[in-house]
């Protein structure tokens, strides 16, 4: 379990003076499952990859346990893209085997067991449905023991009932891992469903308009009553801050 | 139904196959000339030259050197390929000598190889590589640019070693084109042997077409190319085909 302090001052698109972030600011306790929102295309995915390393970050402040981020050979992270990201000519069981250092043939089975591909193992991702391909992808992320674990709007184009499911098996990863969790989303109350706290961001060049924590009792319930009215009573108050605003009109 | 058994794949083949033949020998009967032999009398051919034994030995020393060049050539052009695709500055300074390396002629690679370090193996086999490396850089620097680098970003985020990246992600993208360099390669490799044995070498199939050229032997010529193609025909069966389907697993599949 790692704590995240991060201060994003100015980020530019590679090769450009076009900002993507600007003041970007918050911190994460451990174990802290945190939603990031903000319209499509306002620079979501660039937070994760410069939380991830992927993505350049000087001059940046991007902490854990009050060490520097980028340094990531002290702390395991899991990533689950937008697209599951499988090797192709891979099987599953290979695909998560290369993640791990040594071959821990229990480990996977437990794992694909978890997510409900259980003899799955000696499938090819080709073989698969893309809902069945992201459980690979996420059963990928936690077979490191993810310390930190970031997901970019992992559940985006499946259809409600998988989606439902894969949210549900994602909270009980969560539960048994301990990890602090960075999601990034698009979906109110997918978020209202899984986080503890949900960021807003505004439209580029983003930064955060709002900080909510999600006061209700866990575990929720989809489209349950009371995370309904919470969900109703957030959006009277900001109307436009799903578009990036938070204009009262 | 009997239609349909002869255009099923295998069949098909063989029927063009006795087709061919039948053209051959028919035309050969018209034409009646010992310029153009029938098929019968280059099957008697082979079964001369590989009774006699040299056919045998010949195609052996030939086999070898294509083997050994074409190991050379594809594991150099492979190493330089990925080089000059993954790096932008190592392909602006090699890119001028790959073009002028494409373009020499082989005869005159040949040539020079045979004047500069004798007529001897190892200049045979340098002239050999140095013709086919540049085609197999051209083809795997297309692959070597196109790697996906969202797979690669998967291997940064989860501390991959090296080696694990390379060899788990980075060159099973290669493969594809690999396998296509590898059977372009074969092909040509094993013309230009030919031309090598020819010009300065005393034993392998170059040589000895040579010789029955001198003798106008034209059945012994075609009976020594049917004996190459054949050979040729059985490595596609025996090694590419089943290459094929290996490096082809997890991509041709149905999904669930």
């Amino acid at each position: 379990m790692i704590a995240l302090d991060i201060a994003i001052k100015n980020k530019f698109y590679p090769n450009s003076d076009s900002v993507v972030l600007k003041d970007v600011t918050f911190k994460a306790k451990p174990g802290e499952f945190i939603a990031i929102i903000g319209p499509s295309g306002c620079g979501k995915t660039t937070l994760l990859n410069m939380l991830s390393g992927l993505e350049e970050a000087n001059g940046q402040k991007l902490l854990y346990n009050s060490k520097t981020l980028l340094d990531n050979s002290e702390y395991q992270l899991g990533y689950v893209f937008q697209q599951p990201r499988l090797m192709p000519w891979l099987t599953v069981t290979e695909n998560l085997q290369l993640v791990l250092p040594s071959a821990q043939q229990k480990k996977i089975d437990t794992l694909l067991t978890q997510v409900g591909l259980a003899g799955k193992g000696d499938y090819y991702p080709k073989q698969l449905s893309g809902g069945m391909q992201r459980r690979v992808a996420i059963a990928r992320a936690f077979s490191v023991n993810p310390d930190l674990i970031l997901l970019d709007e992992p559940f985006n184009s499946l259809d409600a009932p998988t989606a439902a499911k894969l949210r549900l098996l994602l909270v009980n990863l969560c539960k048994s891992c301990d990890s602090t969790v960075v999601f990034v989303t698009h979906d109110l109350t997918e978020a209202i469903n899984l986080a503890d706290r949900i960021i807003f961001m505004s439209n580029s060049p983003s930064s955060i308009i709002h900080q909510v924590k999600v006061d209700l009792p866990k575990p929720r319930q989809e489209s349950g009553s009371i995370e309904l009215a919470w969900q109703a009573k957030l959006m009277s108050q900001y109307p436009q801050i799903l578009s990036g605003s938070l204009s009262t009109r | 139904m009997l239609l349909s058994t002869f255009m099923s794949p295998l069949y098909g083949r063989f029927i063009m196959l006795i087709i061919l033949a039948g053209l051959w020998q028919s035309t050969a009967w018209l034409v009646n000339s010992s310029d153009f032999p029938s098929l019968l009398l280059v099957l008697d051919s082979f079964i001369y030259h590989f009774s006699q034994g040299d056919m045998v030995a010949n195609l052996s020393v030939t086999l070898t050197r294509v083997f050994i060049s074409f190991i050379i050539a594809l594991i150099l052009g492979v190493i330089i390929g990925i080089l000059m695709g993954i790096s932008k500055r190592v392909n602006q300074l090699s890119d001028t000598l790959l073009i002028i390396a494409l373009n020499i002629p082989a005869l005159v690679t040949i040539l020079l190889c045979y004047i500069w370090f004798g007529l001897v193996e190892s200049a045979a086999i340098t002239a050999v590589v140095i013709n086919k490396i540049p085609t197999v850089v051209v083809m795997i620097r297309e692959g070597a640019r196109v790697v996906d680098q969202d797979l690669l970003s998967v291997a940064k985020i989860y501390k991959l070693s090296l080696r694990k990246t390379f060899f788990k992600v980075f060159l099973p993208q290669l493969y594809p084109y690999i396998m296509a360099s590898a059977r372009a390669g074969l092909s040509l490799i094993w013309k230009i042997v030919l031309v090598v044995e020819l010009l300065g070498r005393s034993d392998g199939v170059g040589f000895a077409l040579n010789t029955l050229f001198q003798f106008f032997d034209i059945a012994g010529i075609l009976a020594y190319t049917f004996a190459f193609i054949s050979i040729v025909l059985v490595i596609e069966h025996l090694i590419f085909k089943p290459l094929d389907k290996l490096i082809s697993r997890g991509h041709h599949c149905d999904s669930a």
